[in-house]
Formats: structure tokens, C-alpha cells, sequence
């Protein structure tokens, strides 16, 4: 099991070939309190770098790109009712969807967390 | 009972205490009322006029007719009247003050606009009417698509689009149509960041798939990451310009040539053009297609108490495909043209009539009144209170870019860092002190934005104000009254909303006896 980075603040957590993806702290941290999350259907197929779902603060709409292709295996239901479970558990209960990796080459354009540490601290 | 479903009330509950400290019977405090929902005003069981029973009689609905209640609440006129002027007293408005909101162009809409509006030949006319008893009205449409013309450099204008982003589709609409009748249909339509959010929208209305092009530090297009966007899939790039931070596109006739190299459309928005109306004409820039907001260039008032109007301006290639209605200028008589000719290439239809009439006749009032070189003169004077602006608020908050601005300033909150407040208090606190805030978190493109549009309605002194207003709000933030900004408003009507409530579980409709505290 490893999680690895996008430079879209996508946090993806690898067991076998399948992937949790949600959003970092610093991007919900970004985009404050959050009110609506529509996620993909499970079955869905999508690129890397697809647009995957959208999350929608008290600030602005983003969208959430897929930072694998793959297929969707399960989405996080809860996030219908709770959007607020991104804002305090982005790494934890407020995950987005799982994805079967197609290509796992992809993993290795993502950041590790010391890179993607160092990523952010270059945004600052 | 006062139902206080989905209101907002300052958190001690003092909201009604005055500087004396005593609490008012009615709530009010002096001439800020309390008003109440109309319904908590009315009730169902009276009426505000006389009307006789209505006898039984048959009627054709074969027993579809509503047989419940309606459940209207009955006011007498001068109740009904008091609710809304006491609601339009709590509204901010440009008739009262100074209204910096970055990106929309709160003019001032001189009253000249309104007498003419109100002439009877033009305001109580019917869209319906014969041809031949509007022929005033037809020949002041086509004086003012004359001027949009001209100072657009632009041959063909389509009138009939109600809006900024109405006219956005038009334009689209208008590329798509070229772009299918020469058999090369395209899939994709470049959106540069630092576009307005319109931009994007109407694009995927229109079946495209948008792929937005990254700004550079400066606040610009990325020239590069746009070229490398570019290819024979590109239907159309969407600038905004000048854009949304205020900046001019200096590249602007680069990005159109490289976009007429893929055979692609150049779209621009023309929601800024008051920054360069006068100065600057699109057509010499290779664009084909540009909306023009009525209400934010030529000072029609915003919304227009009904539909705005947005005109697009078309180039050659794209003039064919202009929406009907059109007027025409005959030997003698103005026509409304309202059917495509045979073998004409218009892609349809937008709107049931010819456009927003009240709109146009404030529009082309403003124009005449100001005569090509007082607009012009706009321009020069938008653009010099919005950099006077930036430089005296320079030193003390941080301007997101280098250099001169257009039409609005653009700051960031680098200088709140550390202060406990955020952009959102910051504008709050504005409020209090008798302003609408500026525009915030916009652009996306920098950190917690904050666009400053003064527009050439100020004067010096008025604007003077509101600069030693920010300042002082700016040094109060530094020196570590925070609440005063993470609590704010606390002058205002209503007291700090909470907006992650409302947007999570937003009370949509009133009932009788709920209330959202029980």
C-alpha cells in the first residue's frame, strides 16, 4: 500500500490494483467549507487527467481530476448527505472514489508525500 | 411570533440593541425596520381589497380546477407597498454609494437615459405593432448597431441577444454554424484562465469540450501553452480582454493570428470593453466575434429591471450566420426582417423579438450624449481612478501584479497574512463602514482576490474616501482587531451570514408555523 500525489491536490492510496482517491488537506484547507460533492458512477471509465467529479465550496466550484485512468470500482455515497467529511477527514472518511488502475506506469509521474510536501511549500 | 427560518441573527442576540443599550419594542432601531417575511405580514384569512362573491358558474376545465385553498397572504396596499420600500432600503445600490464590485462595472446610469426611455414613442410601444407605426424605433435600433459597429470596427452586429453571456452563445452559436457549413465541424474551444466563468459555461452549452490555457505570472494568457493547445480540433479561443485582473492582453493579435492559422475562431468578450471603448477597436484586433454589455459600457442599468441586452459584433466570416430578427434600412422605410431569406445562412433564432428596447434606447442616449470623444473619455477615466486606486493602496495591501492596471485593481491577501482575517471578513468589514465590498475570490487565478472597479463615476473626492476607508480598515486588521473583522457586519440589517449553512441545508420555501431554531 502507497499514496501518492497529483499536482492537482489528488491523494490516491494504492492497494493491489485498485486506488482510493480523495483530496489533500492544503486543498480543502484552499477551498474552506465545502458543500456539495458529486462523484462518478461506478462502471464510469476515465482517462488520466479526466474530469472525474466536482466539489463545490462556499468559494468557488472545482473540478477533480483523475490522477489514474482506470474504472470506477465504488464512490464514497456518504459525501451526498456530508460533504462536510472532506473539510474533517480529507485523507480518511471524506475519500471521493475507488479506481482500478489500468496502467499503473501512471503512479510514477505522481509524487511521493516528501514531493508533494515540497510542492506546496513551493506554492506558498 | 416572529418565524426566523433561515435568518441569520448576530450571535449574543442583541441585534435590536442600540448604543444605549436598550432593546426596542418593535426590534427597529429608528429607520432601520425590521421588516418580516410577507406571509408573517398577511395572513390567509384576510384581504387588502373588496372584491363580490364570485358566483358558481360552469367553466371548461372538466373538474381539473383547484378546489384547495391558494394560501396567499392578503395585504392591504399600503402594507404591500411599506414591505418592499422597506426591503429596497436595506439593498445597496450605485444611487447610494460608491460600488467597487471588480468585473461587473457599476456605472452610474445618468437619468438623461431614463427620460428618454420614458418617451411614449419608444416606451409604450408593442413588439407586436405594425411595422409602419414603429419606424422611430426601428431607426433607433440601427443607429445604435451603427455606433456598435464603429466603435467596434466591425461589420455586422446581432442585436437580439439579452445578456453578457446570451450574447456569448450567439457568438459561439454563430462560430459553430460557419464552421458546419464549410463541412469542419470541431470539437474543442480554448479558455484561458484569467477568462471570465461565462466563458467555459458557454462553450459546453454549445457541445464543446473546453481545455483551459494556464496564465502566466504576469496575469496573462500563457502564449506558449496556447499554441501547444492549438490544432485542427479547435473550433475557438474565448479571451477576455482587457482581462479578468484587469490587465490588457498585450499579445491579443498574436493569439488571433494563431488561432486563424488553425482555421479556428477568435471570440472575445467584450464584458470590459468600457476600458478601452474609444481607444481600442476589436476589428483591428482579428477578432470575429465580441458581446458588448449594454449596462456596463454604455451605463444601461444592470439587469434592466427585466432582460439586459448584450449585442455581438461579427466579423465577415461569421455576419451570414447572425441570428432573425434583423431591422434593415430600406430606401425609405426601416424592415424588421424576421424570416431567413432563401438560401440564407442564419443558424436561427434567439429571442422572440428583436432585442431589449428600454436598453437600447439608455444605451445609444449615453452614446450621443457623450459623442465619440466623451467615450473615449471613459475609458481614460475608468482607467485612471482604478490605477489611482492601485497606487494609493499599494503600500499597505499587495497588488497581485506588476506595473499599471486597466479598468480595476487587483490585490491578493499576502497582506492579511498573519492577521486572523481573511479576504471574506476583510469584505465584511466593508460593510460596515458603508460600502459594498469588492469582488472577492476572483480571479481564480490569485490568492484570496480582491478586485477593485471604481469605474469613471467617481469623482476624485469620492473616491478619496474610499481609499482612506481600505486604509483604514487595512491598519486596523494589522494592529489586531480581528474581531471586528471575523464578526462583521455588525451594522448591517442582517449579521454575518452562515453561508456553509446555508448552501448545506438551504431553507428553499417558507412554512407556516417551522422554524429553522426549533
Amino acid at each position: 500500500m502507497s499514496v501518492y500525489y497529483s499536482e492537482d491536490h489528488e491523494w490516491i492510496n494504492v492497494e493491489g490494483n485498485v486506488g482510493t482517491v480523495g483530496i489533500t488537506d492544503y486543498a480543502q484547507n484552499a477551498l474552506g467549507d465545502i458543500v456539495f460533492v458529486e462523484v462518478p458512477e461506478v462502471g464510469d471509465e476515465f482517462a488520466k487527467g479526466d474530469e472525474v467529479a466536482v466539489v463545490e465550496s462556499v468559494k468557488a466550484a472545482s473540478e477533480i481530476y483523475s490522477p489514474v485512468s482506470g474504472e470506477i470500482s465504488a464512490v464514497n455515497e456518504e459525501l451526498e448527505d456530508n460533504a462536510a467529511l472532506v473539510n474533517t477527514s480529507p485523507d480518511g472518511d471524506g475519500w471521493f472514489f475507488k479506481i482500478k488502475i489500468s496502467d499503473e506506469s501512471e503512479l510514477e509521474e505522481l509524487m511521493d508525500a516528501a514531493g508533494y510536501k515540497a510542492f506546496i511549500a513551493g506554492l506558498e | 411570533m416572529m418565524n426566523n427560518q433561515g435568518r441569520p441573527t448576530s450571535a449574543d442576540g442583541a441585534a435590536s440593541t442600540n448604543e444605549t443599550g436598550f432593546a426596542s419594542y418593535t426590534g427597529s432601531r429608528g429607520l432601520s425596520q425590521v421588516e418580516g417575511l410577507i406571509y408573517e405580514i398577511g395572513d390567509t384569512n384576510r384581504t387588502g381589497v373588496d372584491l363580490p362573491e364570485v358566483e358558481d358558474f360552469d367553466n371548461y376545465l372538466g373538474g381539473m380546477e383547484r378546489t384547495a385553498e391558494i394560501g396567499l397572504a392578503g395585504l392591504t396596499e399600503p402594507e404591500a407597498m411599506r414591505h418592499y420600500t422597506r426591503l429596497s432600503r436595506k439593498n445597496y445600490a450605485i444611487d447610494l454609494g460608491l460600488y467597487p464590485l471588480g468585473s461587473c462595472t457599476m456605472k452610474h446610469n445618468p437619468r438623461l437615459n431614463e427620460k428618454m426611455a420614458r418617451l411614449s414613442g419608444l416606451g409604450d410601444i408593442h413588439p407586436l405593432q405594425p411595422v409602419s407605426t414603429v419606424q422611430g424605433a426601428l431607426d433607433l435600433i440601427d443607429t445604435l448597431a451603427h455606433w456598435l459597429k464603429t466603435l467596434t470596427g466591425m461589420p455586422a452586429v446581432a442585436m437580439s441577444p439579452k445578456a453578457g453571456a446570451h450574447g456569448e452563445l450567439c457568438g459561439l452559436m454563430a462560430i459553430r454554424a460557419a464552421l458546419e457549413a464549410s463541412g469542419d465541424a470541431r470539437s474543442i474551444v480554448l479558455a484561458p484562465e484569467s477568462a471570465h466563468g461565462t466563458n467555459p459555461a458557454t462553450a459546453a452549452l454549445c457541445g464543446y469540450k473546453v481545455k483551459p490555457i494556464p496564465a502566466t505570472k504576469d496575469g496573462r494568457v500563457d502564449l506558449d501553452a496556447m499554441k501547444e493547445a492549438l490544432g485542427p480540433d479547435v473550433a475557438a479561443i474565448m479571451v477576455t480582454n482587457p482581462n479578468t485582473c484587469g490587465l490588457f492582453e498585450r499579445e491579443i493579435i498574436e493569439i488571433a493570428d494563431a488561432v486563424h492559422a488553425v482555421g479556428g475562431y477568435f471570440y472575445c468578450d467584450g464584458a470590459n470593453f468600457n476600458a478601452i471603448v474609444g481607444k481600442v477597436r476589436p476589428g483591428d484586433l482579428g477578432v470575429d466575434a465580441m458581446h458588448i454589455n449594454l449596462h456596463k459600457t454604455f451605463s444601461t442599468p444592470h439587469g434592466g429591471g427585466g432582460p439586459g441586452a448584450g449585442p455581438v459584433v461579427l466579423s465577415e466570416a461569421l455576419a451570414p450566420f447572425a441570428p432573425i430578427p434583423y431591422v434593415i434600412a430600406g430606401e425609405e422605410t426601416f424592415e424588421l426582417v424576421e424570416h431567413e431569406v432563401d438560401g440564407g445562412q442564419s443558424f436561427g433564432r434567439m429571442t422572440a423579438f428583436h432585442g431589449q428596447m428600454g436598453m437600447f434606447v439608455r444605451a445609444l442616449a449615453y452614446m450621443m450624449s457623450h459623442g465619440a470623444d466623451g467615450l473615449a473619455k471613459v475609458a481614460e477615466d475608468s482607467v485612471l481612478n482604478a490605477n489611482y486606486v492601485l497606487a494609493s493602496l499599494k503600500d499597505v495591501m499587495t497588488a497581485s501584479f506588476e506595473g499599471p492596471c486597466m479598468h480595476e485593481a487587483l490585490f491578493d491577501d499576502r497582506f492579511l497574512k498573519d492577521t486572523g482575517v481573511s479576504t471574506l471578513d476583510f469584505a465584511k468589514a466593508m460593510i460596515d463602514e458603508g460600502y459594498h465590498p469588492m469582488t472577492m475570490y476572483f480571479p481564480l487565478v490569485v490568492h484570496g482576490a480582491m478586485l477593485i472597479e471604481p469605474t469613471e463615476s467617481e469623482s476624485k473626492q469620492s473616491v478619496d474616501q474610499f481609499i482612506g476607508m481600505m486604509r483604514h480598515l487595512v491598519e486596523r486588521a494589522k494592529a489586531g482587531e480581528t474581531e471586528r473583522f471575523t464578526g462583521a457586519p455588525f451594522n448591517a440589517p442582517m449579521k454575518r451570514l452562515d453561508e456553509t449553512g446555508a448552501a448545506r441545508n438551504p431553507v428553499l420555501r417558507w412554512r407556516a408555523g417551522e422554524d429553522a431554531a426549533e
